[in-house]
């Protein structure tokens, strides 16, 4: 047997499997109090990675995080500091009421879209592009200065346009593979994919150090290798989806503990 | 490459104890067996030699393999026997090196 | 959803066939770009080497000199199941006083399925107190990782343990 005829009749089985298994399993969103950090899902060893300050990779980021927070930048020649001072307290508990929205620009943003259009408007330098290391590290500081806080998504009118798309690419099957977000971590958590656990997807972390990268990551390249993975184009880094998903994913997520920077696999 | 490290040790310790020391330095230890977009091979560069000097004595050395992650986490144990400095040196194929340095205060 | 590492392949079971290894990698490869990075649409990368346990055997013989190798004193601790190949956490402790007269000189450890047996050694001394290291490695497929100790003596001692990796490290290439 070739390996391309048995990939494309185990990529077949895994579709019919899904499709039988969603008769059987309950749709919709998880209840407050079943809601469960990724961090549960996880082995004890990559638990204490992410326990312990000194041995978190997450931590060399937050680390690089401070020190652009106090460093000067762009044609204004301003650091962070300069306006927003201590960041412990400055930026205590912003991270927990992001997405939000922004009414100077008129529409909701992410924490790390905040962080860039400071950079842009403020500290008049480039802005960071997707995944850059120095826009991660400030992502990974501001956040964790939220840490251990409860997600609180803002009560806002004006989020809930854009918090109705969210939901509706949540539920929306994508890809070769045809499956939605709600198929594998509304309705199957708990069951495993290749001996791993399916977790609730729920975003408390980010930036993250993923194992399997290696490094720091966002959330939008999170959702892109799921979307990858289900053959899918993925959504482009600074997208309107991704923001609508950020923002539901939040709403979703209320209650959980921030854990930035959070150790996944 | 190597921005950043985290060294832990005690700040003080009783002579003659044993104490843990945590090392965790940034770096991606390029294996030399990954592909970038091209398809082109990219090139080993890893952190191969850590070592940890007590007051200028080494007590502890390591050599690296690409099977080491990226992120290199080390942690080892060293008997405290004098107040000083404890350095850590990391040096990487391409002759980069780093280092971090810790007080201890031993009685 | 059942779960997905059923027996599917003419009955052989996914983990257990030598046979079924390569393919089992691409057919993962589906299922983690779920879990894990992988595109599924991605090119398979071009073959990377691999180590053997005859080459562990070898590289273990280069550091013993052909000296025998005892198995006790070394307690090698990995996880059974890695959760991700990229970062995997092992500790070894080696049972020595630690004095000027009885100590560990070295601790190399090896594998038999990345691309080199090496993996990483340490050397320590009477200073160090204590046998006990810590770090992480990278596994490339399911294996068995050994670590030999070299005494003050000039015996050597071993320890292994088996582990299973589903998401492999060295052999995947990233997804942006």
């Amino acid at each position: 047997m070739t390996s391309a005829r048995f990939y494309r009749q185990r990529a077949g089985l895994l579709a019919a499997m899904v499709l039988t298994g969603i008769a059987t399993a309950v749709a919709g969103e998880i209840a407050p109090a079943d809601r469960k950090s990724g961090y549960d899902f996880m082995s004890a060893q990559a638990r204490a990675m992410q326990d312990d300050d000194t041995a978190n990779p997450g931590m060399l980021s937050v680390l690089d995080g401070e020190a652009s927070w106090n460093k000067k930048a762009g044609a204004a020649q301003k650091s962070c500091a300069d306006c927003h001072g201590d960041a412990t307290t400055s930026m205590q508990g912003v991270a927990a009421r992001y997405p939000a929205y922004d009414a100077a620009h008129g529409r909701p943003i992410t924490l790390p879209q905040r962080i860039n259009l400071c950079r842009s408007e403020n500290q008049k330098a480039t802005p960071f592009p997707a995944e850059n290391a120095e826009w991660l590290a400030l992502s990974a500081f501001v956040g964790q200065q939220s840490r251990g806080m409860p997600i609180t998504p803002p009560d806002d009118s004006r989020l809930a346009a854009t918090l109705e798309k969210g939901r509706a690419l949540y539920f929306l099957r994508q890809g070769q593979l045809n499956l939605s977000c709600a198929q594998c971590h509304d309705d199957n958590w708990q069951q495993k994919l290749s001996g791993n656990p399916i977790q609730q997807g729920q975003a408390t972390g980010y930036p993250v150090y993923r194992l399997e990268w290696q490094g720091m990551g966002s959330l939008e390249r999170r959702l892109r290798n799921c979307m990858f993975g289900v053959r899918a184009e993925p959504f482009a880094y600074g997208s309107e989806q991704h923001l609508a998903l950020a923002l539901y994913l939040r709403a979703r997520a209320a209650g959980l503990k921030i854990e930035t920077p959070a150790v996944r696999p | 490459m190597m921005s950043r490290a985290l060294v832990h040790v005690p700040k003080t310790a009783t002579q003659g104890g044993v104490i843990a020391i945590k090392t965790l330095i940034s770096h991606p230890m390029e294996t030399g067996y990954r592909h970038g977009d091209t398809g082109a091979r990219i090139p080993r560069n890893i952190i191969n030699r850590f070592t940890c000097t007590y007051n200028g004595e080494e007590v502890f050395r390591a050599d690296l393999h690409p099977a080491v992650a990226a992120n290199p986490y080390i942690t080892f144990h060293t008997v405290a026997t004098e107040t000083g400095v404890l350095a850590f040196t990391w040096v990487a194929d391409d002759g980069e090196t780093h280092t971090e340095l810790a007080n201890i205060t031993v009685d | 959803m059942m779960v997905m590492m059923t027996t599917m392949d003419h009955g052989a079971n996914i983990l257990g066939s030598e046979r079924a290894r390569p393919t089992r990698r691409i057919v993962l490869r589906g299922f983690c770009a779920l879990a894990g990075g992988a595109a599924l649409g991605a090119v398979a990368a071009p073959q990377t080497a691999r180590a053997t346990p005859e080459e562990k055997d070898a590289a273990i013989k280069q550091v013993t000199g052909g000296a025998t190798v005892q198995k006790g004193r070394v307690h090698l601790d990995i996880p059974p199941l890695a959760e991700n190949g990229n970062t995997v956490a092992m500790t070894v402790k080696v049972d020595s006083p630690m004095t000027a007269a009885d100590y560990v000189k070295a601790i190399h450890v090896f594998n038999e399925k990345n691309p080199q047996p090496d993996v990483i050694s340490f050397h320590l001394g009477p200073r160090a107190g204590k046998a006990d290291i810590s770090t992480r490695v990278r596994l490339a497929d399911s294996q068995t990782v050994t670590a030999i100790a070299q005494m003050s003596d000039g015996t050597f001692w071993s320890d292994s343990a088996d582990i299973i990796v589903t998401l492999a490290a060295c052999t995947e290439d990233f997804i942006p």
